[in-house]
């Protein structure tokens, strides 16, 4: 019996009985983190980090799963399995099972660039690693995110009669946005749209402290107010006409996909930010090659490339094309 | 460098033609000669440095990254230059001046630019590096015409555009005479003879837009499928220009050849075999050339029908209205083997259109141009003047098939496609399509795609057989080429028809029956 199987409902760990961030819903999953491609409502029981466990009560409420449990080292029926930091956004982690039949550990989404919302990165060797590959292309490499938010409040300053909003993914991204703002100066409120605000309240709540947050509701008496500010929305709401009631908006989006121009310009973007909460080519391949697993598995994105490059490096790779899976989602 | 190359990427992402010319102003006004007017030159595509072709930076970029990492970026980037400047292992933070990079660029031997583009490619940082790359290779593809950078000029100048386009076939790059007169200086004096003028446009119409005109306003002639082009004749010197006014004379000697009179003609450049039009493919065949060989000039012979007359020896007669200069046409001494006169259409209502139009008699034909008899010749697409009715394309249902990734403003979206229509129990792909849907359909489609890929080819997608499009094309015709045994012309995605389920899609056999015999 292998250690980990593929099918229909995603990963399986046939020794322990239990699923890790299916794709339908299953008897037990594990989940690696909050973001709606992971973690999905309608599983009999759910085991995740704490606080990934509130955030999948705060998305699909209270009875999102039949039971949960919080992760702590055990041992579920022939496995151990045990929970790691994967500094990708708030109660993320990799899932490290290890039985007869090997080790594996599944990092789900992580990152390597240092991130005050969670834990950096750990490395955790096993004989089978199973990576994502949202940016899994040589042209994917992420520049510094504080660069960014330099040509952001560049752009504020140059035209202070326009209103800057920022398109950002409600869970980690937009805080991470704030984070940056604030770490580079920016001390004035930063405005979110009503679908950011129980993330945003449930990362102060956890110790992450974000600074003066207000309620991005505009009417036509507080329209003129929101000249030169920032205000922060979820790519969903930029759709609708909201964006359009601020004084001349700069359409911004914070995205790792932002590096691509033609991907920006389709969203309709004026002002593209290159931040990203995945890992970039080179810290991909870098973390392949220090963990030196036995086998590498690649799921979530461009497989191709990642199979390709461990081809080179004379590793062996396998893509996991996981039915259903929308490869291009919340990055 | 840096500062060219910021102003790429707000051309390219501002949203609208106002934020463009902005951004366009501003950098005029911010840059010294000679750098703005390289900058204007790579905008309008007149700096010529053809020299670096997509096949030299394919070979540089393979000396550094992988062949099958590089296309399957390649596919997901959907642009060379952007592929490269982001591959590009290493880099620097240089800022040459643009001057400096385009001297060198223009100055290089062939043998010797790859060594000299890998050096800069070395030094620069992504963003200048994809400047660089596009400057190397013309297309800059930053959704600015040639028109619309001659705009910014006129608006950072507050001069009349007419006479900047008229002046910029004299101009040359770097334009300092143009600048110096935006600047209040003296307007430079136009040096070259057979000069482009703006072309008059035409709007689309209908049967119910047309009913409420007087069809005895208007005179009509035949929409030929060519390409609409000018030819001016001018002291001896001869031009062909496109309606954008690029100059495409070179690949077309024999029209040139047949220009004899001094005059600025308007008209469709087509091929002519004796009397027979021949299709359009056939004068594909001559476009984009630099030379021509004289077998291509003898077996796809070019010609000229034309419609208009702007300028008759001294006279310029694009203030007259158009059933004078339609006079002044008629009574110009031409060269009928390479130059004839469009034939006005005979009619008393718009019924008798309807039906001419319904029945051209020609397969080149494309529709019907109406063209009021007061109209003077204006610039530009101005309506109320100038009509056109296109024929009525031909519709099938079929069902998709593949799916690949388009390129340019496409890229990264699942856009290309192949559909398919039924042989018995089987699809058979009947043609591909790249356009035709609006932004909401392709994002439709773009996710259909992805969630129901059943096989991968490399960069193409299989998707399994549910989803049904409504195909609209200009032409079918027999093809040994293809295995359907049929060739579409201009097929593009009408709509998509969710209400109706695969099975009822068109079959082969239906198809077949709309071949014209
Ligand atoms: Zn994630
Ligand atoms: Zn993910």
């Amino acid at each position: 019996m292998a250690i980990l199987e593929n099918t229909y409902a995603g990963l399986f760990c046939p020794a322990g009985g239990f699923h890790i961030d299916p794709l339908r819903p299953v008897d037990r999953a594990l989940i690696t983190h909050g973001h709606a491609d992971h973690a999905r409502a309608g599983h009999g029981a759910v085991m995740a980090t704490a606080q990934t466990l509130d955030i999948m009560a705060i998305r699909y409420g209270e009875a999102f799963a039949g039971m949960r449990q919080v992760a702590t080292p055990t041992r579920i029926g022939d496995v151990d399995v045990s929970f790691h930091p994967a500094g990708h956004v708030l109660g993320s982690a990799q899932i490290h099972i290890s039985g007869r039949a090997g080790s594996v550990t599944i990092s789900g989404d992580y990152s390597r660039t240092a991130n005050p919302a969670c834990a950096p990165f750990q490395p955790v060797p096993a004989d089978i690693f199973v990576t994502e590959a949202t940016f899994g292309l040589p042209v994917f490499r992420h520049p510094d995110p504080l660069d960014e938010i330099g040509k952001l409040l560049a752009s504020v300053a140059a035209q202070p009669e326009r209103a800057h909003l920022v398109g950002a993914y409600a869970l980690g991204k937009a805080q991470r946005v704030i984070m940056l703002l604030r770490d580079a100066g920016w001390d004035a409120p930063i405005y979110i749209h009503g679908a950011l605000q129980r993330l945003c309240d449930y990362h102060i709540a956890q110790g992450i402290p974000l600074g003066d947050l207000r309620p991005a509701t505009i009417d036509r008496s507080t329209k003129a107010q929101f000249a030169g500010q920032i205000i922060l929305g979820p790519p969903s709401a930029f759709a609708a006409t909201w964006a359009q009631r601020f004084p001349d908006p700069v359409i911004c989006f914070a995205s790792g996909w932002m590096q691509v121009r033609a991907r920006a310009r389709q969203r309709g973007v004026e002002l593209p930010l290159v931040i990203s909460d995945h890992v970039d080519w080179p810290d991909l391949t870098r973390t392949i090659t220090e963990l030196d697993p036995a086998e590498t598995w690649v799921t979530h994105g461009r497989e191709d490339a990642v199979i390709r490059w461990c081809d080179l490096q004379q590793r062996a790779a396998r893509p996991l094309r996981l039915v259903g899976y929308d490869d291009e989602a919340e990055a | 460098m840096k500062r060219f190359a910021q102003l790429l990427e707000q051309l390219a992402f501002s949203p609208q033609r106002t934020g463009k010319t902005r951004h366009l102003v501003q950098y005029f006004a911010a840059v010294p000669d000679p750098a703005r007017g390289y900058a204007l030159a790579a905008l309008t595509g007149d700096l010529a440095l053809r020299k670096v072709t997509p096949s030299m930076l394919r070979a540089l970029v393979a000396e550094r990254v992988d062949a099958e990492l590089f296309a399957l970026s390649y596919d997901f980037v959907g642009d060379l230059a952007e592929t490269i400047a982001l591959i590009w292992p290493g880099g620097g933070g240089a800022d040459p001046p643009l001057p400096e990079v385009v001297e060198e660029l223009a100055a290089t031997a062939k043998t010797a630019l790859p060594g000299v583009i890998a050096a800069r490619l070395d030094t620069l940082g992504p963003s200048e590096r994809y400047a660089y790359l596009k400057l190397a290779t013309g297309g800059l593809r930053v959704g600015v015409s040639g028109r619309m950078a001659r705009l910014a000029v006129a608006d950072f100048g507050t001069l009349p555009l007419t006479e900047i386009e008229e002046l910029w076939h004299g101009l040359t790059p770097p334009y300092t005479s143009l600048f110096t007169w935006a600047e209040g200086g003296a307007k430079p004096v136009n040096a070259a003879k057979a000069p482009f003028r703006p072309v008059m446009l035409s709007t689309p119409t209908d049967a119910k837009a047309l009913a409420a005109l007087d069809p005895a306003d208007f005179s009509a002639e035949w929409k030929w499928d060519g390409i609409r082009v000018q030819a001016v004749c001018d002291g001896g010197v001869k031009r062909l220009y496109s309606r954008t006014g690029e100059d495409i004379s070179a690949a077309f000697p024999d029209v040139l050849d047949a220009l004899s009179h001094d005059a600025v003609l308007d008209g469709e450049l087509l091929v002519r075999r004796g009397d027979a039009v021949a299709p359009f493919n056939d004068l594909q065949k001559r476009l984009g050339r630099k030379t021509v060989s004289a077998r291509l000039l003898a077996s796809h012979p070019a010609a000229l029908r034309v419609y208009d007359v702007l300028i008759d020896g001294p006279d310029d007669l694009r203030a007259l209205p158009h059933h004078a200069r339609r006079a002044r046409l008629e009574a110009l001494p031409l060269d009928p083997a390479r130059i004839d006169l469009s034939p006005l259409l005979r009619f008393d209502t718009w019924d008798d259109i309807a039906a001419l139009r319904a029945e051209p008699g020609d397969p080149v034909i494309e529709g019907v141009m109406i063209k009021h008899r007061q109209s003077p010749y204006l610039a530009g697409r101005i309506k109320g003047h100038w009509f056109k009715w296109k024929r009525d394309p031909m519709l099938i249902d079929a069902v998709l098939m593949y799916a690949q990734r388009g390129h340019g403003k496409r890229s990264g979206y699942y856009s290309d496609f192949t559909f398919g229509v039924w042989d018995g129990e089987a699809l058979v792909p009947v043609g591909k399509a790249y356009f035709g849907f609006t932004d909401a359909e392709l994002k439709e489609l773009d996710r259909f795609v992805r969630t129901h890929t059943t096989e991968r080819f490399g960069p193409v997608r299989a998707v399994a057989p549910e989803k049904v499009v409504e195909v609209a094309f200009e032409g079918l015709a027999e093809s040994s080429r293809h295995k359907s045994g049929l060739a579409m012309r201009f097929p593009r995605i009408n709509r998509i028809r969710d209400d109706k389920p695969a099975a009822e899609a068109d079959t082969l056999e239906t198809v077949r029956a709309m071949i014209p015999r």
